[in-house]
């Protein structure tokens, strides 16, 4: 990894699921990028809490940017996981109608999708709703079946897109709170809260919620992000309410509405709420929200029960104003803004990373193939995945495969040592990475395991390991 | 893949585990015990407190030391234990059942035993189960985790804590807290009356001058990166009271919100679970809705004491012991939980025999009466001089009691706490 | 003065009454066992706890080499082999936390002997190595 004050072709501030598909996109040609992220590690901010969603095209009309990314960020999907190897699986989308009148929404949906070149969508009555998804409540009058849409899990997908992209020469650095940047002949020098610089010919930035910041310390156009906080249940896998494909309700004006999506490693997500606020790290959960997703889950799907609740948290989106911002700052030299990637930018941010290498391209960045590019990631066996006789013969090589840390989630020790040598050393980064403490105990039976494990693979001591890094210490110390 | 054949199969190596197994060897029968920690005792060997074994062994013992004594019984048996070893999938295929369990030392290993008992325990009820708002900051930890983690690995989990729920496992971890040298701020309880052990409220709370909030819910958790504080709200008459909330400042969080049995293995088989108890439904032989599989322990019912446990598993034991011997099932009568009862376990009596039942009520109570009907006639009425839900109540019914049963063929026994 | 107590013996926890006499002498009410009684007079005179904790484990041979083993001992449970006055438990732990108690330890071993002059031992509570 470079260090210190290295030159770079391409800094980009901001290690969502923006970033790293712009990251793996450069890291395709001959050049020198970097990417800083503040946090301890990679997807750890918006990235981190959302729904998961691959959509459906059919939600926003072509006038918009994030519409057209969107179709083509979904299309592209199937070819990055057989490369990246993250959980995706187009399960589909159902949007339901309870009332009459909201059929006409519904036929608007329909619609903006076909107009958007989405294919296979198509308008559903009760009967075939209820043949879909037989879980749907009785008030069902109808609704629209978008084949196409799917879910992922949006991690894993970041770290697969980083590994690729540091694989083919990506400079990460971590713990980089970007508070300083200055212009000198060609070069920006941007340098992190900590005292360390590194210089570029170009900025991406991608910087999420701190967009708005970032864009100032960099003189360059003055915005608001404004902070949209989305609540969420985390549903057991044993559920009997999980339906087959995504269901979403009819939206409103201001927002897709509460959903409830069978997530692709087989647990259930419902919500988001979609609350204003000012603070940006403000992921704190509320009762009355909370108690609103499950009415809300409930009118679609009335079997969904409280006691099946595993967990709930908050995540953040950062909007601007209705569309993204992806663009070239006319304000300072090779500076571009991607900002206010709300949702639809998980199912956009492929074509993302396409969008703004055009943008580079423009601006004047010299783009020549890398010869040697290989994008694939070296796959992880997961123990949950395999028949007990691939499990066996993988015992056999390595005998931490049959020690088994996380009952709930089935992940074991050899996992987690993998999660570690690639630089998860946090509790969340290996849970994002491995799924160890996810379910329904949510960490209760493994966690002293796992930090056991941190501190033999990384000789960090008990009051060192993090949760999230920063001051997130798990432990005070030792008797 | 090895595989091997046994008699029987137990799965879990704590308590219930090894008093099942004890007992089917005691039978003459081969048996196995799959244990996933490295060492036989289960949660025993994290509660290193006293207060364990006085009506199994009339002594008063800590739980390393109740787990050893039948450890060493079950080392001296024929029985082999696996430890290390997780349970993945267990099938059901008529003749045989077929226990998939993997291991570091073993690889994956398939154990066919005629008969298996269910012996996992229980988890801890954890934040989202409860759904406490608020933010997601390291030093929240579930009561026994923190157990764990202080007197097994010696590590400390935070300096100034609050324990929600009166739990007996939150009331030992503040005593525990205490004599490592951190501050117990306070314990909040939704309920009116605490739910542990009432001992557990003397020596672990009032000897450390304690606050316990009764009636009280907690409303939020602070914290951008670690815990800095609860938002802690009063109850009355079923309403929270927002305008008299309180705030806590403390780093550490820790619940103690009640025990889940453990059935995700028992549903997989198809096992008919009650939702009252979150365990199977099981008849007069402790059996479960799938033949030959017998259930004892917390994963049956959460219990207040390891020697009700052992107790239990001992006659889990025997009775698929009974079963393997070709003993089948005579009339059995329904037992159903009357006025101000939770639950009562077993589901089903042999009117033909001696049969112990446990049961929690719904309330507290001084000079309360368990009254057993059966078919609407009292056959059991009986003073008790304190009852309250966090205290087990087990009691007999024998033949004598149950005659009217044997004739009438849907008979059916109601008990109560008046 | 009538005073009520909880008898902490044992897990039945019987409510306790106890009542002043002429004399210093006390009446006990409520118990189901003689131990009751007992830990009455006890609580109200100087009250007693039994002390339970950890020790360091030290000497650990790791069987599984330089990689140690996730199964590695760090903790030896002990405690006290009956209850000692209240007001000596903190400095009793302390001396225990400073202990380390070199493997392997049998259950049974004696830790320290006749603490504060009370006749009790801390004894180890498990075998361990």
């Amino acid at each position: 990894m470079k260090q210190g004050s290295d030159t770079f072709d391409v800094v980009i501030i901001g290690a969502g699921v923006s970033g790293a598909n712009i990251a793996r996109r450069l890291c395709s040609y001959e050049l020198d990028v970097a990417l800083v992220e503040k946090e301890a590690d990679v997807s750890f901010g918006i990235s981190k809490a959302n729904s998961g969603i691959v959509h459906g095209g059919f939600h926003h009309g072509s006038k918009y940017l994030k519409a057209r990314l969107e179709v083509l960020g979904a299309s592209m999907f199937d070819r990055l996981k057989a490369e990246l190897d993250f959980p995706f699986e187009r399960c589909g989308i159902v949007v339901v109608a309870l009332h009459e009148d909201e059929m006409r929404s519904v036929e608007q949906l329909y619609t903006q999708g076909v107009e958007n070149g989405v294919i296979g969508i198509e308008m559903c009555s009760r009967e075939r709703m209820l043949e879909l998804e037989p879980k749907l409540s009785s008030d069902t009058v109808g609704g629209l079946y978008a084949p196409g849409g799917g879910i992922v899990e949006p991690y894993r997908f970041v770290f697969s897109l980083v590994e690729n992209a540091q694989k083919n020469g990506l400079s990460l650095l971590t713990d980089y709170k970007v508070v300083q940047a200055r212009r000198a002949g060609e070069l920006w020098t941007v340098t992190a809260a900590d005292g360390r610089a590194v210089q570029a010919r170009y900025v991406v930035n991608a910087a999420g919620l701190f967009a708005d910041e970032v864009s100032r310390i960099f003189g360059a156009e003055e915005y608001l992000v404004h902070a949209r906080k989305g609540e969420y249940y985390l549903l057991d896998r044993q559920t009997k309410a999980k339906p087959d494909r995504v269901v979403f309700p009819v939206p409103t004006s201001v927002s897709k509405g509460m959903l409830i999506v069978p997530t692709v490693e087989g647990t259930v997500l419902i919500g988001p709420t979609a609350t204003k606020v000012d603070d940006k790290e403000d992921c704190a959960t509320t009762r009355e929200e909370l108690d609103t997703i499950l009415k809300s889950a409930r009118n679609m799907i009335p079997s969904i029960s409280e006691g099946d609740v595993i967990t709930s948290f908050a995540g953040i989106r950062s909007v601007i104003e209705e569309d993204f911002m992806i663009e070239a700052s006319a304000k300072v030299p090779a500076f571009i803004h991607v900002a206010g990637i709300q949702s639809p930018g998980l199912t956009a941010s492929p074509a993302i990373g396409e969008y703004v290498k055009d943008l580079l391209k423009k601006a004047g960045l010299r783009l020549v193939e890398k010869a040697d590019f290989d994008p694939f990631v070296r796959k992880v066996p997961r123990a949950k995945d395999l028949s007990p006789f691939e499990l066996d013969a993988l015992i056999q090589k390595d005998p931490a495969y049959g020690e088994l840390v996380c009952r709930c989630e089935r992940v074991t020790e050899a996992e987690i040592v993998e999660a570690i040598r690639r630089g998860h050393t946090t509790l969340d980064g290996i849970k994002y990475f491995t799924r160890a403490q996810m379910g329904r105990c949510q960490g209760g039976f493994c966690t002293y395991k796992i930090l056991k494990i941190i501190m033999r693979e990384t000789g960090m001591k008990a009051g060192e390991i993090t949760k999230r890094g920063g001051a997130s210490t798990v432990l005070r110390g030792e008797l | 893949m090895k595989e091997l054949q046994f008699d029987s199969a137990v799965i879990g190596g704590g308590a219930a585990g090894m008093a099942a197994a004890l007992e089917l060897s005691a039978r003459g029968l081969s048996c196995a015990v799959i244990e996933r920690e490295d060492e036989l005792g289960g949660i025993l060997m994290q509660c290193i407190h006293n207060g364990f074994g006085l009506i199994e062994f009339n002594e008063e013992l800590s739980g390393p030391e109740f787990a050893q004594r039948l450890e060493e019984k079950v080392r001296s048996a024929a029985i082999t234990p696996f430890c290390g070893a997780t349970v993945i999938e267990v099938e059901d295929n008529g003749e045989h059942k077929v226990i998939s369990c993997v291991s570091g030392a073993w690889g994956v290993i398939r154990i066919k035993a005629r008969a298996v008992v269910l012996a996992m325990g229980c988890r801890e009820r954890n934040r989202g189960n409860i759904r406490i708002p608020g933010s997601r900051p390291a030093g929240v930890f579930t009561a026994g985790l923190a157990q764990r983690l202080v007197n097994i690995e010696g590590y400390i989990p935070g300096k100034d804590v609050v324990i929600i729920g009166s739990g007996d496992i939150g009331l030992i971890m503040a005593r525990r807290m205490s004599w490592i040298g951190c501050k117990v701020h306070a314990v909040v309880e939704i309920l009116p009356y605490p739910s542990g052990l009432t001992r557990n409220i003397v020596q672990c709370l009032k000897d450390f001058g304690i606050p316990l909030y009764l009636s009280h819910l907690t409303t939020n958790i602070y914290g951008q990166d670690r815990v800095e504080g609860v938002e802690v709200t009063p109850i009355e008459n079923g309403a929270l009271m927002f305008d008299r909330s309180f705030r806590i400042p403390c780093d550490t969080v820790l619940l103690s919100v009640g025990l889940v049995p453990e059935n995700e293995l028992s549903r997989s088989l198809g096992i008919d679970l009650s939702p009252m108890t979150n365990g199977p439904w099981v008849d007069s032989t402790l059996m479960t809705s799938v033949p030959g599989v017998f259930a004892c322990g917390n994963v049956l019912h959460v219990h207040d004491l390891v020697d009700f446990v052992v107790e239990e598993a001992r006659r889990a034991g025997s009775f698929a012991a009974d079963w393997l011997a070709g003993r089948r099932k005579d009339k059995e009568l329904r037992v159903k939980a009357g006025s101000n009862v939770r639950y009562v376990t077993p589901g089903r009596l042999d009117p033909a025999r001696d049969n112990k039942l446990y049961l929690r009520t719904l309330i507290v109570k001084n000079d309360a009466v368990l009254e057993v009907r059966l078919n609407n006639k009292t056959v059991r009425s009986q003073k008790k001089s304190h009852v309250q839900p966090s205290e087990m109540i087990s009691f007999n019914l024998g033949p004598s009691e149950l005659a009217a049963a044997r004739e009438s063929p849907d008979s059916v026994l109601e008990v109560s706490i008046l | 003065m009538r005073q009520e107590l909880i008898c902490i013996t044992c897990p039945i926890g019987c409510h306790l009454w106890v009542e002043g006499l002429a004399g210093g002498e006390i009446q006990v009410s409520g118990n189901k066992c003689p131990r009751g009684a007992v830990y009455a007079r006890e609580e109200t005179v100087a009250p007693k706890r039994v002390v339970t904790a950890t020790c360091r484990a030290g000497g650990y041979r790791d069987p599984h080499g330089p990689r140690p083993s996730l199964a590695a001992p760090r903790r030896v449970p002990i405690r006290t082999t009956g209850a000692i006055p209240r007001e000596g438990i903190a400095g009793l732990l302390e001396s225990l936390y400073a202990l380390e108690l070199s493997l392997p330890v049998r259950k049974g071993d004696v830790v320290m002997r006749d603490v504060l002059g009370t006749g009790i031992d801390v004894v180890v509570t498990r075998s361990i190595g």
